[in-house]
């Protein structure tokens, strides 16, 4: 089962590579770019049996730094 | 004094960390290997050295947190064994969570490589008892990932309890409050950002870090 955790920095947290992305939208000429936020997108492949639980304790204990980072958990479904 | 300096793949400031004990004390570490589960006996002194460890793949340390050697370090840390985290070695230390707190992307986001000066906040730990409280001192940095970050309470209680080691004198990462190195609880773990290693002799144009070392082969010979 395709499991899909995504990292972000937590709300507060100064991202500089957010910020670096932000300017370098600005330098090509994009404008109402409020804020951008750069994280990390982790694809599981999972046996079917693996639970939610199991997953969360994967992020808590490796996946995410819960420090300064936030995870979500999606699972999406039968991997193709 | 007995100590060790833990290798993983990836480290590579291994060498620079046993020159330097084997300098200041007299006596060569020994070197262990990430997967050994069992350290030698006796030690006084671990010493977790600089580089990229695992490439830094997903954060800088998080893989070498993981490592089976960092049990028993953990295991060395609880009785009392000290512990020097030094760049790497310091991420690998709030990964293992040894220490709070994590280490982020410089602020100005280049990798920085060069002498910042620093200011000794408390003198009275272990290893930094031959500096004296606020003394300016310049020790070389070289990191990517040396921005301090930890939330308002916990720095608040580093402050407060006296565990912030050393300071950046000037901006340097954009680590809050300026930290550079930090104590555990007990006073036995330090993590820090700047390399005491590369500032023990002439040759290296400084030697504010030699006083780390002798702090601790001090704190050592002294009966307990």
């Amino acid at each position: 089962m395709k499991t899909r955790v995504y990292v972000t920095l937590k709300n507060g947290v100064l991202d500089p590579q957010g910020k670096a992305i932000h300017h370098a939208l600005e330098g090509l000429g994009f404008s109402g770019v409020n804020d951008v936020r750069a994280g990390k997108l982790i694809e599981l492949d999972l046996d079917p049996k693996v639970s939610d639980a199991e997953v969360e304790d994967m992020c808590r204990k490796l996946l995410a730094n819960t420090v300064i980072e936030n995870f979500k958990i999606e699972r999406v479904g039968a991997a193709a | 004094m007995k100590s060790a300096v833990i290798v993983f793949p990836g480290s590579n400031c291994d060498r620079d960390m046993a020159e330097g004990l084997r300098i200041v004390t007299g006596k060569a570490p020994t070197m262990v290997w990430h997967r050994e589960t069992e350290l030698p006996e006796g030690l006084d002194l671990i010493a977790i050295p600089g580089g990229f460890s695992y490439g830094d793949y997903l954060r800088s340390g998080a893989m070498a947190a993981q490592s089976p050697v960092m049990r028993a370090v953990k295991d060395a840390a609880e009785r009392g064994v000290f512990i020097l985290g030094v760049c790497n070695g310091f991420q690998v230390l709030t990964e293992t969570h040894l220490l709070p707190g994590a280490l982020m992307r410089n602020a100005g986001l280049s990798f920085i490589c060069r002498d910042v000066p620093l200011t000794v906040e408390n003198s009275q730990s272990a290893f930094t008892a031959r500096y004296g409280a606020g003394e300016a001192v310049a020790i070389p940095v070289a990191h990517h990932d040396g921005n301090y970050q930890a939330d308002a309470a916990t720095l608040d209680r580093l402050e407060g309890e006296g565990r912030v080691a050393f300071r950046y004198a000037a901006e340097v990462n954009g680590s809050a409050r300026g930290i550079a190195g930090i104590l555990n609880e007990a006073g036995n773990v330090l993590g820090m950002m700047p390399h005491p290693e590369r500032a023990v002799e002439d040759a290296h144009g400084r030697t504010d870090g030699r006083r780390l070392f002798e702090g601790l082969l001090e704190a050592v010979s002294q009966p307990a």
